[in-house]
Order: structure tokens, then C-alpha cells, then sequence
């Protein structure tokens, strides 16, 4: 023992040598497979397109020569679309709108460095109003592709927060078992049982009316919020509640999935080797529940932007200026009314809104079909 | 293969208990106990295959994999003696203690389908143990998977394809390159050939016992099909309700078996000869439960031949030759009535 000698010996270097001379043989795992079955299934491949392409718009908007999705047309209502043809455009992005719009906006780096980029492009060119505007006068297409971005957003950070808490904490709770398993899924329990939304309120009636005392530089008391003062705003509110609401789910899908693959041979022979627990998790339960997990998160996904914009529609998450999805649909509330319907402030958003849904649900469905290790092989 | 008792063991087990505990109701209040291995003691000696046979549910797998630290023993002791170095009790051994000793324990299971991870390739699931361990430089880990592989009979160049690119044969040959990767001493082969059909189960059985003869590896071979014991075993332990009933030598057992419960089992194994007229043993009504074992001999309710005094004490262990041990109370040479027991064994022979 201890020793690194090998006590037999097959003639290793022999082998080795006819190996290198010959090459290996391709194996295919399943991943491959899986992706080649999802390959044929032409609806997924369809809405892989549709989200590469929502996300590529959404990532590159400000990139794009569209007005100011917060720049005031004030008319007395709201504009029809003008065919894209049809649209002479006009040079309305001017410094003075640019400016106007980052300070209000207070876009990151990489979107400045985008709008820099823009300009330097177009000019201050931009388009007329291809899907029309709202009641003030603000163009829908830059609101709906400005929104997106939050949208997104928050479905990407809520979706890896249940990725890497919800995966590890429920393989764990599964692998452990006894009673540490029963006090972490209690937990789980817990948390389920909080009313998020009544938690949100509260967190933004705090945000907003709760003060901090803090003694200037002069000597002065100040009363500052929670914002001033520590930075918490209420969109980090926001994040960190769909953060924590999603990824209970996701831990009882794994640890059920754990609690039936813990007790299979290939785990107890990883044992027998003296694998570390890190190690019998993240090498041999983990790939094998993954293909749940993906399957299970592009299905959470669309809940996750449902719940964004149900927030937003209430108010408690993303705040004029910025805009979402949510916050759109606030505004096509406005537009159904029984005088005079602006048909374009239904349609666009929710063309928008739902094809994105339902590509994330069709693209589930064909993951789950593709990754089922009984279809394996098969078309 | 030698009888080699008078070396010293490689696995002496003593006491081995195994109790799976029974929660009921909301407060999980323990009910009872499935007494899995109820007090089995054995000896693996170097270079030999010990058998352990019983039909199922009668512990035989349970004691291995409690040898192996699967389960968590209820009670007894496995002490081990690692070359040159003290021995060591497996069973007091913490967690990490028992990892450094894993080298040297290994095992082979009954279902290659199962025992195989999916999402690995052949090379990362026979390199593994040389990864843990790191026995071997990484870059040599490569080299030492494609040895391993030609010696079990897969091309070397088949280390990259993935499991289910595999027959079952060529599974169960992967998963004993797996269980040779750490050069072990001691090997359970828990029903490996059980689930292969019976050319495959001949050239991996063959594999098995070259590698024996090649590396004097030892064997905890547990199966249920007697004719693989017979071929494959140096000495054999029958098991009855998590207990040893009877243990000797494969020929002490297949020629002069005592117990009426080898007996019985014996006389079930098929004979390839038409005008062969069986005298089977049948047993009648079914295996008690462990949970609540019968009093006395724990195989009184099915012996056709139990006494009274049968089903007051459990019958001690009988010594009737060096390497034959008997549990039953008809051993001890006052009653004779075995004499009357159907000779089936001599035409088993």
C-alpha cells in the first residue's frame, strides 16, 4: 500500500503504442445523441431559433437604429405602425437625445459602448415607428426590445440560481438522507409556504418609507433610504425574491431524481473505489440527473417572465422609465377600451411575450423527448 | 487451488450482523428489525474463492456488501491483514480511513446494465479508481485503462465509446477491468455472471479465475447457480436466513453434505441425464420472515427432520473435519436419523 508501483503489469507501453498508431474509435455519449435526436424534432429546432434570435435582439438593442424607447412623441393618441417601407425614418437620435436618454436610462458599460457604437453607425439616424407607440408617444418596437432585456435578465439569474442552488442543495439533501435530508427539505417546506408576493410588498414598503440616520461629513444628521444608503434598490428586491422562489422547485425535482439513482450500482461502485462524496455528486448523480434539470428549467423559465411581468403589472418591480414585458402589458390594458381599440399595443407585445413562451415550452418539450434515455436510437 | 488454512486469512469476519431497522407511523417509531445477517463468520483465505449459495433473501448479498462498507454493520468485526502491515478491523474504520484501504477491496456486480454510469466513457469509468487514488500519474492513466481493457478481452481502442455501445458481456468484462484498475487483493463478485447467458457466463467466469491463478487474487463469489459454485470454488458457505449453516470445501459440500438444508438445496440442481431419476428434497411453505426469525434452529419450520429440541436453542457450530463446519442439532452424534436422508449427493458428484 502507498506505494505507486504498479504490481502488475500488462504491458502497458506496448499497447499504448499500437493505440496512438491506430486512433480511437468515436464513441457517442448520450448528450450526443440527445442532441441529435433533438435535431429532428423540428419544432424545437425552430424555437432554439426563435430564442437565439429574441436573445441576439435583445443583447444588440441598443446597437439598433431605433428611437428612444423613452423619448415623448405627444400626440393625442396613440400612433398606428407605419410599414417599414413606408418609413422615411428621421434623425431624431440628436446628442441631446442620447444624452437625455443615458442619464435617465443609466445604462451599463457594454450598452454605452453599444449606443457609441450605434452612433458612430447611423448617425443620428433613426426609424419611424414600425410597430407604432403608445399613448405618449413612445415607439413600441424599442420598448418591446429594451423590455426583453429585463425579461431575460431576470429569467437568466432566477434560472441559475436554481441551477447552482437548487441542483446542489436538493443532490445533496437526496444523497445525504437521514435526518439531514428531512431538515433541508423542511426548510424547502418553509420557504414554499411564504406568500412571495406579500413579501414583496413589504420589502418595497420598507425600501420605500424606512429611513437610516447617518451623520454627514458636516456634522449634520441625514435621513437616508435603504437605496442611499446601502445601495438596495428595488430591483435588487425584485431579483433576489425570484431568485428565491425558483429554485425550491427545482431541488425537489433533483432530490427525487437523487433518492432514485443514489441506491444504483454504479453509484455503490464509485463508493467501493473511495470516491469523495463531492465526487459521487458532481461526476456521477449530477450528469445523470441533468437531463431533468434542463428539460424541468426551460419549462420554469416562462413562470419565471410570467412572474416578472405580474409583478411589474403591479407596480412592484421594474419603474417607469425602464420598461419590461410586464410594464407593456400595463400599458395594453390602457388600449382596451370600448371607444376606440389601438389594436397594435395588444398585439405586438404579446406576439412577442407569448412566441417567446412558447418556444421555451416547445423547446422543453422536445428536450424531454430528445434526453429520455428509453428513446435512445430511436427517431 | 490449495486448501490453504494454515496461512493466515486474508478476511477473518466474525460476528457480521446486518439489521435493517423498521420505522412505522408519523414519530417513525422503530418496530423492528430485518435481521439481514444475523451472526455469519467466515475466513477468505489468499488466492481462494470463497462461495457464498442460499436462495434469495437469505443475506447472502447483504453480508457482502456490509463486508465492503455499503452498509454500515450493526454488529461484529472484518478484520483485514494488508501486506506488510497491521491488521486492520474494516469495521471500526471511519470513513476516511476506510477510503485509503478501498484499493485493496473491490467488487464486480450482478447487472452490467446498471452497475455502468451512462454518462461516462469506458475509459473514465475503468480510470476512476486510478484518478481517486492517483495511483498513476494522469498521463499514465490512459495507458493503464487500455492494458486493462485487453487483459478483460475489449480492444484498447474501445476506451473512448460510452457503455450502451456495449453487449452485456462486454459490460460485466468493463466493470471487472473497473474492479482490477486498483490492483485489489480481495474481490466480491456479487451474482456477476448471473445475468449473462450461459456461453458468455463460461468465457467470464474463465477470465475470472485466469486472473486468480495470474495475481492471486481472492474471491467472495456469491451466486445461486450451483453448477458455476462447483467449477469456480475453492471452499463454499451456505447460507439460510442470515446465518452460515454449513461450510467446507467445495468437495466436502457437493460429496458429503450434512446439513439437510445443503441437502435439499443439492438435490434442486439439474442433472444432464435423461434416465436420471431425481430424489429431490422439497421443501415445503416459504422462507420465514428475518424480521421475526423462528425460534431454535432458524430452519426448523422446513427441516423434515426436526426435533423438539429444534426449536429451543440455535444448534451450535459442529467441527467435523478441519475445514467442514455444521450448524444443526442432528450433528452431534446422538441421533442418526441423517442416515435416512435421501443419498442424492452421490449422483451430484
Amino acid at each position: 500500500m502507498g506505494t505507486n508501483e504498479t504490481r502488475w503489469d500488462f504491458g502497458a507501453g506496448e499497447h499504448a503504442a499500437r493505440v496512438e498508431a491506430d486512433g480511437f474509435e468515436k464513441g457517442e455519449s448520450l448528450w450526443r445523441d440527445a442532441w441529435h435526436r433533438l435535431g429532428r424534432n423540428r419544432g424545437a429546432i425552430w424555437s432554439l431559433r426563435v430564442l437565439v434570435l429574441v436573445v441576439v435582439l435583445a443583447t444588440l438593442a441598443p446597437l439598433l437604429p431605433l428611437p428612444s424607447p423613452m423619448a415623448l412623441d405627444l400626440q393625442d393618441e396613440p400612433q398606428p405602425p407605419v410599414l417599414p417601407f413606408a418609413d422615411p425614418g428621421n434623425h431624431g437620435f440628436t446628442p441631446e437625445a442620447r444624452r437625455q436618454f443615458e442619464d435617465a436610462w443609466e445604462p451599463g458599460g457594454f450598452d454605452r459602448a453599444l449606443i457609441a457604437a450605434r452612433v458612430k453607425l447611423f448617425g443620428t439616424y433613426q426609424t419611424g415607428h414600425w410597430l407604432g407607440t403608445d399613448s405618449k408617444g413612445r415607439d413600441l418596437l424599442a420598448r418591446i426590445l429594451w423590455g426583453s432585456r429585463v425579461s431575460l435578465l431576470v429569467a437568466l439569474s432566477a434560472g441559475l440560481c436554481s441551477l447552482l442552488i437548487g441542483v446542489t442543495y436538493g443532490a445533496f439533501s437526496g444523497y445525504m438522507g437521514g435526518w439531514v435530508d428531512n431538515l433541508m427539505m423542511r426548510f424547502v417546506d418553509v420557504l414554499y409556504s411564504v406568500p412571495f408576493v406579500f413579501v414583496v410588498i413589504f420589502l418595497v414598503t420598507v425600501l420605500a418609507e424606512f429611513r437610516v440616520e447617518r451623520i454627514a461629513s458636516d456634522g449634520t444628521t441625514q435621513l437616508l433610504t435603504l437605496e442611499e444608503a446601502y445601495g438596495i434598490d428595488k430591483m435588487l428586491v425584485f431579483f433576489v425574491v425570484i431568485g428565491a422562489i425558483f429554485w425550491l422547485t427545482m431541488a425537489r425535482v433533483v432530490r427525487g431524481q437523487v433518492l432514485s439513482l443514489k441506491n444504483s450500482e454504479f453509484i455503490e461502485a464509485a463508493r467501493v473505489i473511495g470516491a469523495s462524496t463531492p465526487r459521487i455528486l458532481f461526476v456521477h448523480l449530477v450528469p445523470n440527473v441533468l437531463s431533468v434539470v434542463i428539460v424541468y428549467l426551460t419549462l420554469t423559465i416562462p413562470s419565471i417572465m410570467l412572474f416578472e411581468a405580474f409583478l411589474s403589472f403591479l407596480g412592484l418591480g421594474v419603474e417607469p422609465p425602464r420598461v419590461s414585458w410586464g410594464l407593456l402589458a400595463v400599458d395594453t390594458t390602457e388600449a382596451i377600451n370600448p371607444v376606440k381599440t389601438f389594436w397594435w399595443l395588444v398585439a405586438w407585445p404579446s406576439l412577442a411575450m407569448g412566441s417567446t413562451l412558447l418556444a421555451l415550452n416547445l423547446l422543453g418539450d422536445g428536450l424531454r423527448d430528445a434526453l429520455d434515455p428509453k428513446m435512445k436510437g430511436s427517431k | 487451488m490449495s486448501q490453504a488454512t494454515h496461512t493466515t486469512p486474508l478476511i477473518e469476519v466474525r460476528e457480521l450482523r446486518k439489521w435493517f431497522p423498521i420505522h412505522k407511523g408519523i414519530i417513525q417509531r422503530h418496530v423492528g428489525d430485518v435481521k439481514a445477517v444475523d451472526g455469519v463468520s467466515f475466513d477468505v483465505f489468499p488466492g481462494e474463492t470463497l462461495s457464498l449459495v442460499g436462495e434469495s433473501g437469505c443475506g447472502k448479498t447483504t453480508a457482502a456488501r456490509t463486508l465492503l462498507r455499503l452498509y454500515e454493520p450493526t454488529a461484529g468485526s472484518a478484520i483485514y491483514h494488508p501486506k506488510g502491515e497491521a491488521a486492520v478491523d474494516l469495521f471500526s474504520l471511519g470513513a476516511r480511513e476506510m477510503r485509503r484501504w478501498r484499493r485493496d477491496l473491490s467488487i464486480i456486480f450482478q447487472d452490467p446494465y446498471e452497475s455502468l454510469n451512462p454518462r461516462m466513457s469506458v475509459g473514465q469509468i475503468v480510470g476512476e479508481g486510478l484518478l481517486v487514488h492517483r495511483v498513476v500519474p494522469k498521463r499514465q492513466i490512459d495507458d493503464r485503462v487500455a492494458s486493462l481493457l485487453e487483459r478483460v478481452g475489449l480492444r484498447a481502442e474501445t476506451r473512448n465509446r460510452y457503455p450502451h455501445e456495449f453487449s452485456g458481456g462486454q459490460r460485466q468484462r468493463i466493470g471487472i477491468a473497473r474492479a482490477l484498475a486498483l490492483e485489489p487483493r480481495f474481490i466480491v463478485c456479487d451474482e456477476a455472471v448471473s445475468a449473462l447467458d450461459v456461453s458468455i457466463q463460461a468465457q467470464v467466469v474463465n477470465i475470472l479465475k485466469d486472473l486468480q491463478a495470474e495475481m492471486g487474487l481472492s474471491y467472495l463469489f456469491i451466486a445461486h447457480d450451483l453448477s458455476i459454485v462447483k467449477y469456480i470454488s475453492d471452499r463454499i458457505a451456505v447460507m439460510y436466513l442470515g446465518r452460515i449453516v454449513e461450510l467446507g470445501t467445495t468437495r466436502e459440500i457437493f460429496e458429503e453434505p450434512q446439513h439437510p438444508y445443503t441437502k435439499a438445496l443439492l438435490s434442486a440442481v439439474p442433472v444432464p441425464d435423461p434416465t436420471h431419476r431425481p430424489e429431490r428434497i422439497l421443501l415445503t411453505g416459504d422462507v420465514p420472515s428475518p424480521i421475526d426469525p423462528p425460534s431454535g434452529c432458524h430452519f426448523r419450520t422446513r427441516c423434515p427432520f426436526a426435533e423438539d429440541r429444534c426449536r429451543e436453542a440455535y444448534p451450535e457450530l459442529t467441527q467435523l473435519t478441519e475445514t467442514h463446519t455444521v450448524s444443526c442439532h442432528l450433528m452431534d452424534g446422538t441421533v442418526t436419523d441423517t442416515q435416512d436422508a435421501p443419498a442424492v449427493s452421490d449422483e451430484l458428484a
